[in-house]
Order: C-alpha cells, then structure tokens, then sequence
C-alpha cells in the first residue's frame, strides 16, 4: 500500500471529521455529567433521533442551514422532554441507579425506532452544493468534509461563549462545581439541569445529521456505538470538562481514522476494539483524562 | 444590653425542630428566634448540630418535625433557591467559594435573583467598598484566593442579595488571628446597616463579643440563652467554651 | 343457613405457616428439589419442544441472573460483563464439542490441534466456564478499582472489546457469520441441574463469612477495607465466579439454539440480564430468579403480537419503559434485599409488605452522592 502524502491528508481531514462528531456528542455528554454526574447512555441515541429529523426534512424544500437549526431545535425539545419524564424522577437516587435508567432510555429510543421506522437502514442525500469536490492543492475534499469541522468548531465556541459570558452559563458553572451552594444563591437547579439537556441534545442531533450527511446512512442503531465512543472521547479528555471534550474528541476521531488507514487492512477491523481498549487504559492510567479535575473514578 | 420588646415581630422563628441523620437523632427539637436588627449567635462545640440548623433554614435539609417561621410565614422544608428569593442569604462553612469562577462572576452569581442591572451594579461597588480587595483581584479565579480573600468573598457574595436575614456559618474557620478581627468588625458594619445576622461560631469569645445575645447548643439540644453579657459571665459558658 | 367452609382461610394459614416453620430447612430445600424434578418431568412428559425451550431458557437465564446478581446486588460492583463470559463459554465449548468429521466444512482454516478435537458435552461446558474465569482474572484485576458507573462503563468496553475480536478472529469463530449445526445437547436437566448448583454456590458464599466480607463492601467500602477485608481479592472472587457461571450458561445457551454469531452476546443481552436483576431486586437470590422468570415469560407473551402484527421491537420497548417505572416506583425490585421464605410469605400474604429495611440508608446515600 502506497502511502502518498495526499493520501495523508485525505486522513487526516476524516479523522477531523471524525473527531468534530465525537467532539458534539462529547460535549453535551460532559455538559450533562458536569451537572448530574451522570453518565447518559441515550445520548448517543439522540444522534440517531437528529439523523432521522433530517431524513424526515431532506424532502421539505427547507433550506439547508434551516434544517440544522430545525432539527437542532428539535433536539432540544427530545432533551427536555427525556430529562422530565425519565432522569428527573431518579435523580436522587444512587449514582448506578441513573446510569441504569439511562440505558433503559437508550433501549427505549432505538426500540421506538425500529417499531415505528423498522431496521432498515435508508440513505439521507445531501445538498448539492455539499457533495461537490473543493481542490486544495494536491487533494480534492468533499465541501461536506469542510462544512462539519467549521461548523463543529462555530458550536464549541458558541458554546464556550454561553457558559463563559451569560447569566445561565455562569450559572450552570456554578451548579456544576457546587450544586448545594449554588441552590443557595438562588440558582434554580430544575432550570439549569434542563438546560443542559437542551444544548448538549441540541447538540447531539447536529451531530447525528452530520454523521447521517456524511456516512449517507441512518437506521434506529447508528447512534448507540458512535454514542459510546463520544464518551470515551469524553473520558479521554477528562469527563465534566469542556475543553477537554472537545480535545479528546478530536484526538479519538484521528487515532481512530489513522489506527484504519495507516495499519495493513488485516488490522481495520479491530477499530471498535481498539477505541475501547483506549478506554480501558485511559480509565486504568488516567482515570481523570486529559483535562480532567475531579478524581471520583477509583477507590 | 436590654431585652427586645417582646411585641416585635420576630423575623425568624424555629419552633420545637427535630432532625435525624440516618438513624442519629441530630436535632432534638431545637427552638430560637432572632428580632430583626439583632446580631445573634449561636455557639457550642463540634457537632452540637449548630450548622445543621443553618441548613435546615435555608432549605438544605428538610425537619422531621417542628416549624420554621420567617416574618410571620411558614418556610418549612421550602426548596433552598426559594429560601434564598425571600431574602436569606446563607454563607456555608468553609466559604465554599465558587473556585472556577472568577471572583467577579462568584459575586454576580451572588446577585443570581436580582433582575435589575443598576441595582447589581450598586451591590457591587458596595461590596468592593467593604472589601477593596476583591476590587483588585476581581478578574482572577476564586480558587486562587488566600483563606481570608475567600472569606471576604463568601461574605461579598452573600451580600450581593441584599439580604434581609444573613445566616453565617464559622466565618472565622481557619482564619489568621488579624484576619478573625477584621471579618468580626465587618460583621457589625454590615449589622449596623440593618441586616438581622444568625451567627455560628466556635469561636466563642469573639461571637459573643459582636452579638447582642446568643444560645448555647449541645448534642443537638439549645442548653443557654441569654443577652451575650449575660452568656459571657456565665460560668459554665467560660468554663467549656471560653477557656476560662 | 350460612354456608360454612370446611377449614376457614385463616386457621389453614397457621396450619401451613406451623408446618413450614416446623420443617427443618434441609428437608425444605429436598422438598423443593422433588418437586421442581417433578416438575420437570411433567413438562418433559408433555411440553411440546417448543414450550420446553421456554423452560429451558429461564434456567438459562436463572443461572446467568442469579450469577450477576454475585457482584451487582452483594458486592455493589456494577458490572454488564457478563455477555463478554457468555460469549467465551459459548464458543470455547463449541469448538469443543463440534464433530470433527463437520469441521473442516464450517471452519477449514482451524489450527490443526482444535481441528481434530471432539470431547463431551459436559467437560466441554466446565471449560467453557473456567476460560471465561481466567478471562474474569485477566480482565477483573485491572478494571475492578474503578467506581460505580466507570465499572459498568468499563466492563461495557469489555464486551464490545469481546465481540468485536469474536467477529474478527474468522479462523475459530467464522465472523459475523457464526458458528451453526452445534450438537443439541442442552437437556433441561443439564440446565436446571447448573441451575441448582449456581443457587447453591451462591447460598453457600452469602451465608459465609466470605459472603458477609462481600456484603460489607457493598454497604461501606471504605469501612470494609478499614476492618481489614481485602477489597481486591474479594471483589475478584466475585467477579470471577459470576463469570465462571456466565461460561457455563453461554455454552448451554450455544448448545440449546445451535447456532451463535458474535451478535448474540452483545449489548442488549447485557441490558436484559441488568433488567432481570433490578426487576427482580438486586440483593436477593430469590429476586434473581424470580426477575429471570418474569421477564422470559413476559417476552413469550408478548413474542407472538410482535410477530404477526410485524411490531418488531416491541418486546424491547416494553422492556424498557418496565424497568424505567420500576426504577422511579419501586427501585429496590420486588423482593429488594430480602429472601423469599415461604413462612413470611404465608404470614404476611404479600411481598410488598415486606419493605426493604435499607431504605433510609439509600436515601441517605442518595443525598452524600453529590460532592461538595
């Protein structure tokens, strides 16, 4: 196998692309853990729920940048929805207790999908405008392979900006470091754990309509692995934190891409293995990740 | 100092509160009250359930029975952002800063309830008039704050309310000696510009100092009460809690 | 005239709680046993095959939940391995017991030495369970540190990790495309008869003082290591001999439908067996098997609506939305920690009476959750 420098960079955009829609999904994953320590399984799901929103509004003569923020909205409301009727009440509950209830939402989501929807997977066209080729010197990239890395990168930032510069993202720090101090200031805690849902939903379904845009597939299980590697990215990158998220998303979907394109084939399908034994040594040699702070892993 | 007419209202009331950890009776119906304008503190040792019954007024903690009255209304078990909305700002133990904020986000946070911009921004520069430091380091991390700039700042933050009754738990813990003095002076200060204070303190002399009267708790029972003079001459007082 | 029954309710009541109170529990457990082999042999006699693998399922899935149950609801480690150990014990024993005279036809590139191989079915089934034991070594050493939902997670990774070898490692387990013509050699007396034996393994641990070592971590792992039980070597021997047990099921489980692909021991199977547990109350044998039961017989029943009205899915998704109010309702199970007795059942005629007596304590754990 000839291993050309166009070849490279044809990777490396992949694992960028790759990385942007781990690095959404782990974004709203840590957002979530940061308030709740809760590790929520049916976030992964929540991609697959965006994929089918935009498969659903592919037909409609919508815009393209409206159907993001449709579906975007959309997620909102399923995060709002979710947090109200299943974790809310268990919230008090102890912690595996949320986690469990979170794996039922994640079976309850893709089982709803097959019902309503059945198993088979369908294709979701893009836009025109996003399969066309742009040439940058030696390699020609697909305008949708631009489109989600700038668009992955204005979310993080505007993100970054919420929880940096508002009154409710101040908030949500707040409640985040010291939930029962931050109930003492008045912050209403209802408020801000919905919130959170909101956005990290919100952002969760950009991401599924990015992965059904790129991959052309959708089908009521495509969330669930892509899910979990998104919190492996978010354990890597220390979980709770935003920056490190965003990090550990980027470096995941690269060492993912490079494990596939740079070993001899024989070793391609060993990915899912590999990006879960990344875990494992990640939770073993630095349960705290990258950027982590809190140590509550170990004994 | 004399004893308050008794036909003023008092602003906070707890009537008869039990508490339980588990299966520890930590509480055992626990009465007081406090009139508005006064300073009082409640003292006694480690685990005499004093920050307890801070905690079961601002809602953190929920009695197994007996009342919690504030200005004539029952508050009992109220969520604690609820509590806080009717103007009791609750300064916990060990300040509990916000440290990955900045100290000027950790004040703001303060004012969470207010709505109002120019009153925010009012609160602001008075809380920089009583603590000018805070002023100079507003845009670093709370986290990086000495123990007594932390204490200013749980104390600023807690003001940003503009509250009525001001609950402060152990605002001298761990603090320099010199330190103590100027956070005690400050507590008058704020006092004196109408803010009713429920103080707890290990720190006994310097509680009854400041106070204008004060209880005595232990192993969840009030033993004392009485006019801080009254307290400070009180040979058992000296005896277990004044070193004397 | 008022019609008067024969013996009223109640005195029958006291006649039958005297008599189980009376009977010494050897003689109850003989008891038992009779009567389950009868029960057996009835529904061998006159089950039609198809009724009589439903049977033999729920062993199956007593075995696996009465297992589990070993570390999530005594030990409080959260664990969804188990599918991981299935998988081992299923193919280890396949591989064990297929024909060689078919071998080179389903998997011609086998080494040599696994080629020529055919042993019975029952040593085949023990190593089956002692290779998913020694993977429960390799893997638990490691992963049993972390805490609460980061095992889970961890042990999550370790069947995804499983299935994804199993899928590529084509020469010994052909891919994706599995393994099929296995011996049908499960008997639903091979698989209530590991039934018994993973209830009586299990018995015996809680009722020792190694069983009480495991109870104390569950409740306070801090205070337990202080008293001087080392948390390692018992959180090991938990994990490793619920994976021993998982082994033996996944192999009965091979040799029962014949057929197994790398997808069969996967996520949802691990989501399913957490369902049983928590349904039937995490913290009792009793609970485990009564979980198991319920919920094979409520997927039976609810298997041919999927079927004829094409609702696919939907066994899945009553699944779900079950454990979902069961844990906001009733989150200790139906039996939480307790034991079914046959003497308090009479007594007290029903079991939500009997209240899980740490109920204060999960709430209070609820309330130190949150760091501060």
């Amino acid at each position: 196998m000839a291993i050309s420098i166009p070849y490279i960079i044809q990777q490396v955009i992949n694992g960028l692309v790759l990385g942007s829609i781990y690095s959404l999904v782990a974004l709203g994953f840590s957002l979530i853990y940061s308030i709740l320590r809760l590790i929520n399984f049916a976030h992964g799901d929540i991609i697959m729920v965006g994929a089918f929103l935009a498969l659903f509004l592919s037909s409609s003569a919508l815009p393209f940048w409206a159907m993001v923020i449709l579906v975007g909205l959309a997620g909102c409301l399923a995060g709002v929805v979710l947090e109200r009727i299943a974790f809310r009440p268990v919230r008090t509950a102890p912690q595996v207790t949320g986690f469990i209830t979170s794996l039922a939402v994640s079976s309850f989501l893709q089982n709803l999908g097959i019902l309503t929807l059945t198993a088979q997977p369908r294709t979701l066209r893009i836009p025109d405008f996003l399969s066309r080729i742009t040439t940058l010197g030696p390699v020609g990239i697909r305008n949708i392979d631009l489109v989600i890395p700038f668009l992955a990168i204005v979310f993080a930032i505007l993100l970054n900006l919420f929880v940096r510069g508002t009154k409710m993202g101040i908030a949500i720090r707040a409640t985040a470091e010291n939930l029962q101090v931050a109930r003492l200031m008045g912050i209403n805690v209802n408020k801000v754990i919905v919130v959170t849902f909101a956005i990290g939903s919100a952002l969760a379904t950009i991401a599924g309509v990015m992965w059904g845009g790129r991959y052309g597939q959708v089908d009521p299980l495509m969330g669930f692995i892509p899910g979990l590697k998104a919190f492996v990215a978010a354990v890597i990158g220390g979980v709770g934190s935003l920056p490190g998220a965003l990090l550990g998303g980027y470096f995941l979907g690269l060492s993912e891409v490079l494990f596939v394109g740079l070993l001899p084939p024989q070793y391609s399908g060993y990915r899912d293995a590999f990006v879960f034994g990344l875990l494992l040594l990640v939770l073993l040699v630095r349960p705290i990740g990258l950027l982590g702070r809190s140590v509550e892993v170990e004994e | 100092m004399k004893e308050k007419p008794t036909f003023l209202q008092p602003i906070l009331e707890l009537r008869d509160v039990h508490f339980y950890y588990g299966g520890v009776h930590a509480l055992k119906g626990i009465s007081l009250a406090l009139h508005p304008g006064e300073i009082v503190t409640v003292i006694g040792a480690n685990g005499a359930g004093k920050s307890t019954t801070l905690r079961l007024i601002s809602g953190l903690l929920k009695p197994r029975s007996g009342k919690v009255i504030y200005s004539g209304s029952d508050i009992t078990g109220l969520e604690p952002e609820k509590v806080a909305a009717l103007g009791i700002s609750h300064c916990p133990e060990g300040r509990q800063v916000f440290g990955r904020l900045t100290v000027i986000q950790n004040l703001l946070i303060g004012a969470y309830l207010q709505k109002n911009r120019n009153e925010i921004q009012r609160e602001l520069d008075r809380v920089f008039d009583i603590f000018p430091v805070l002023k100079e380091r507003r845009r670093q991390y709370a986290g990086t704050l000495s123990g007594g700039e932390q204490e200013m700042l749980a104390l600023g933050r807690a003001l940003m309310s503009r509250p009525r009754l001001l609950l402060l738990d152990e605002p001298s813990l761990g603090l320099a000696p010199m330190m103590v003095e100027a956070i005690f002076s400050t507590i008058a200060s704020i006092n004196k510009e109408g803010t009713t204070i429920l103080l707890v303190e290990q720190n006994a002399s310097m509680a009854l100092e400041v106070a204008h009267r004060g209880y005595v708790m232990e192993t969840g029972q009030v033993l004392l009460e009485g006019d801080s003079v009254q307290l400070l001459a009180n040979d058992g007082v000296k005896r277990a809690y004044l070193g004397g | 005239m008022e019609l008067r029954p024969f013996i009223d309710y109640f005195s029958l009541r006291r006649l039958i709680y005297r008599f189980v109170t009376w009977m010494p529990l050897r003689w109850m457990t003989l008891a038992m046993l009779l009567l389950l082999t009868g029960m057996l042999a009835l529904a061998q006699a006159f089950l039609n095959p198809y009724y009589l693998s439903i049977i033999e399922f729920i062993g199956i899935y007593i075995i696996l939940t009465v297992s589990l149950n070993l570390t999530n609801g005594f030990t409080g480690l959260f664990s969804l391995g188990h599918p991981g150990f299935m998988a081992i014990g299923a193919y280890v024993a396949t591989l064990l017991t297929f024909p060689v005279a078919r071998k080179p036809l389903m998997l011609p590139n086998l080494p040599a030495w696994l080629a020529h191989i055919e042993i019975p079915f029952l040593p085949a089934l023990i190593t089956g369970g002692i290779a998913a034991s020694i993977a429960a070594v390799v893997i638990g050493f490691p992963v049993l540190r972390l805490r609460g939902h980061y095992l889970a997670l961890a042990t999550l990774g370790f069947i995804i990790i499983m299935s994804n070898l199993i899928t590529n490692l084509r020469d010994i387990t052909r891919g994706p495309l599995g393994i099929n013509g296995i011996p049908a050699a499960t008997t639903i007396w091979l698989v209530f008869g590991w039934a018994v034996i993973t209830v009586y393994v299990c018995w015996r641990i809680l009722n020792s003082s190694f069983g009480r070592a495991l109870l104390a971590i569950r409740e306070d792992e801090v205070a337990a290591s202080v008293m001087g039980i080392h948390l390692t070597k018992y959180k090991l021997f938990a994990f490793v001999t619920g994976a021993f047990f998982a082994g033996i099921a996944g192999g009965l489980w091979a040799h029962l439908v014949t057929a197994i692909t790398p997808r069969t021991f996967w996520v949802p199977m691990a989501f399913n067996l957490v369902v049983m547990v928590v349904i039937g109350g995490s913290g009792s044998i009793t609970g485990a098997i009564i979980g198991a039961a319920v919920m094979s017989v409520l997927a039976e029943l609810l298997r041919p609506i999927e079927t004829t009205l094409g609702l696919y899915g939907l066994i899945q998704l009553i699944t779900a939305t079950i454990l979902i109010v069961i844990l906001i309702y009733r989150p200790e199970g139906i039996m939480g920690h307790n034991e079914l007795n046959l003497a308090a059942l009479v007594k007290v005629r029903s079991f939500g009476v009997s209240r899980s007596p740490s109920a204060p304590e999960d709430a209070k754990e609820g309330e130190n959750r949150r760091r501060t």
